[in-house]
């Protein structure tokens, strides 16, 4: 379908893969393998170092959809993240349900919830969208937090795992959050080189214009909103299987959308690429510079701004520009055929 | 009951100067600052260390952190803000974002997280007496009156005078008004100035009023912009009365089930939401 322009002009081809993309491709096929196998050879520290940060990524990647492709600048994804957990863990521990089958099904029941959330959500649009949001991510927060049923305030405990052997328990968790990632960016990729991406990007670039093209602007905004709260709901529930204890400060926090933020503008909004650069650079300063935690969150902060006013595009699309490098190409280019 | 009800329109009054300059901003230039609430907690703790430092008299160090506020504000907006205005609402929102992620970072390094209040002795606890069984504090009476006045004081300027008149200006048509030779830079400079004198004194009264730690910031910014969205758009009494309307709410939430007080707050914001989009009273569009 991608080859509609051509057939009317025929003195050009539509490209849409280049030689980096095919072995950027070649070359994550071979890193996913291998990773697959770490659970034989790696330590379990590292498994558990990488279910968290696939977390943030899966996280980071749908907030990326929603911002960078769908416009919709939101603070309050949190609210679909804790969903996601919090119905992960209910199945588990009241339903009986194996928690790990419990994970795709608090995703689906984040997608669910988003649908009612949106009617008041999009009331808002731009900056206000941001913030009522954020408020609505808080009406969750506070609403679990009057649920006994799940601890409260001070949350409570996944205890359907409990029979399960510790090995077992973090390298299924483990395989989880690796099938998880792939899937992730696969849902994503394929979404925007589908025919609907490409609605999705007329959006992005002018609302009205796409709209007087046919493009139905209302019912793409709902599909990405509903996309990317069912991956914010699988990363939550990703989260708290491997975690095991959950409260609503932690399942609501803001800090969730602060990260994701941060990660998508530090490496690129508006690029499959940005989320991946930034989720490696929050890693590394994660790893050797979270001792200093006051110090560290501010200079995150300074990063973020310095990034905005200075290099809009971010890291990766600094790159992008200057070597043309692209890993997931996305965007249509029109060649002729003999060059 | 009414007792329920007068403290409810004195938390209101609070709101109003938490969302008076969030009001503002919105009004002249369409910014969302995520980091108002956090602006209002650094007010505090700046009278509250400029106190600490100087031995000063509380009243003094207040009205000392105002033309200290006029000044940042300005600044904020010149050389940073500026940039990030457009038809992207993202840049403002990251920035905002950052800097209430450093603001909180910084206080809570200098000041630790504990709890801290601005010390004015007995005015604090002060009370007068009205009937038998209602007795009010003069600071939270204060606090309304100085909310009522501030209200009275915005509403003037941007219906009497010639600053007034450049905020509607640049408000209604940038680029007509920039043609008619308004500098808008400058004019969004000045907007952000006043709104950080209005930011200055919520935060030294409600330092002053309870205790403020570094955390607080993000809260206050919710009530902030809820009560300029329950009350429309543009119109600087319809924040006042989106303010008073979201403290009864709270106190009466407060009042049926302490843990429900603010979800309350928050469910009449998504109700006005829902059934009134464009507030209870606006004015301006968009």
């Amino acid at each position: 379908m991608g080859n509609d322009i051509a057939m009317t002009n025929p003195a050009f081809d539509v490209a849409r893969g280049n030689r980096a993309s095919h072995t950027a491709l070649a070359i994550g096929a071979a890193l996913v393998l291998l990773a697959a196998s770490l659970p034989w050879w790696g330590e379990s520290s590292w498994m558990r170092e990488f279910v968290e940060i696939a977390c943030y990524f899966i996280f980071a990647m749908m907030w990326n959809l929603l911002a960078g492709y769908g416009g919709m600048v939101s603070i309050g994804q949190q609210a679909f993240f804790g969903f996601g957990g919090y119905v992960m863990l209910m199945l588990g521990n009241f339903a009986g349900v194996n928690p790990f089958v419990a994970i795709p099904l608090g995703a689906f029941a984040a997608a669910l919830v988003a649908v009612p959330v949106s009617f008041v959500a999009f009331r808002l649009s731009g900056g206000y969208f941001a913030i009522g949001t954020w408020v609505i991510a808080e009406v969750f927060r506070l609403s679990f937090a009057n649920v006994s049923a799940v601890g409260g305030g001070s949350g409570t405990t996944l205890t359907a795992l409990r029979g399960i052997e510790k090995a077992t328990r973090e390298s299924v968790t483990y395989w989880m959050a690796l099938a998880c990632v792939v899937a992730a960016i696969a849902l994503v990729y394929l979404f925007l080189r589908s025919k609907r991406g490409l609605a999705l990007l007329a959006i992005r670039d002018n609302e009205v214009a796409a709209e007087s093209q046919g493009v139905p602007v209302q019912r793409m905004k709902l599909a990405v909103y509903v996309v990317a709260a069912f991956g914010a709901g699988l990363a939550g529930a990703l989260y708290f299987v491997g975690n095991l204890r959950i409260s609503p400060d932690a399942a609501f926090s803001v800090n969730w959308s602060a990260f994701a933020i941060f990660m998508v503008v530090i490496g690129g909004i508006g690029r499959i690429e940005g989320p991946l650069v930034g989720a490696l650079i929050f890693w590394a300063l994660n790893k050797f510079l979270s001792d200093y935690g006051t110090w560290y969150l501010l200079g995150l902060g300074l990063l973020a701004i310095v990034v905005t006013l200075f290099f809009k595009q971010g890291l990766w699309g600094y790159a992008q520009q200057r070597w043309g490098w692209s890993l997931f190409p996305t965007q249509r280019k029109l060649v002729r055929p003999d060059a | 009951m009414i007792e329920t009800l007068v403290q409810g329109l004195l938390l209101g009054g609070l709101y109003t100067l938490f969302a008076l300059g969030q009001s503002l901003m919105f009004g002249v230039m369409r910014l969302t600052n995520t980091a108002q609430g956090d602006f209002i907690i650094l007010a505090a703790f700046a009278a509250i260390g400029g106190i600490a430092l100087t031995g000063g008299a509380p009243g003094l160090v207040a009205l000392a952190v105002l033309p200290l506020a006029f000044g940042f504000g300005y600044a904020l907006q010149r050389y940073v803000l500026n940039g990030t205005l457009g038809k992207d609402p993202l840049p403002s929102l990251v920035v905002t974002f950052g800097l209430s992620i450093v603001i909180q970072n910084l206080l809570l390094e200098v000041f630790s997280a504990d709890p801290r209040a601005i010390e004015i002795g007995g005015l604090a606890t002060q009370g007068v007496e009205v009937g038998d069984a209602l007795s009010l504090g003069v600071l939270p009476l204060v606090v309304l009156a100085v909310a009522v006045a501030a209200t009275a004081a915005l509403q003037w300027l941007f219906a009497h005078t010639a600053l007034g008149r450049s905020f509607r200006a640049v408000s209604d048509d940038r680029e007509i008004a920039e043609l008619m030779g308004l500098d808008a830079r400058k004019v969004y400079a000045l907007a952000t100035a006043i709104a950080f004198v209005l930011i200055a004194i919520a935060g030294v009264l409600q330092g002053m009023r309870t205790t403020v730690s570094p955390s607080d910031g993000p809260l206050l910014l919710l009530f902030a912009f809820e009560a300029v969205i329950i009350g429309g758009m543009g119109s600087f009494w319809g924040t006042l009365a989106g303010a008073m309307i979201l403290g009864l709410t709270q106190q009466i939430g407060f009042r049926l089930d302490p843990g429900w007080g603010i979800w309350f707050g928050h469910i009449v914001f998504l109700a006005v939401l829902v059934l009134r989009p464009q507030g209870l009273f606006p004015k301006t569009k968009g």
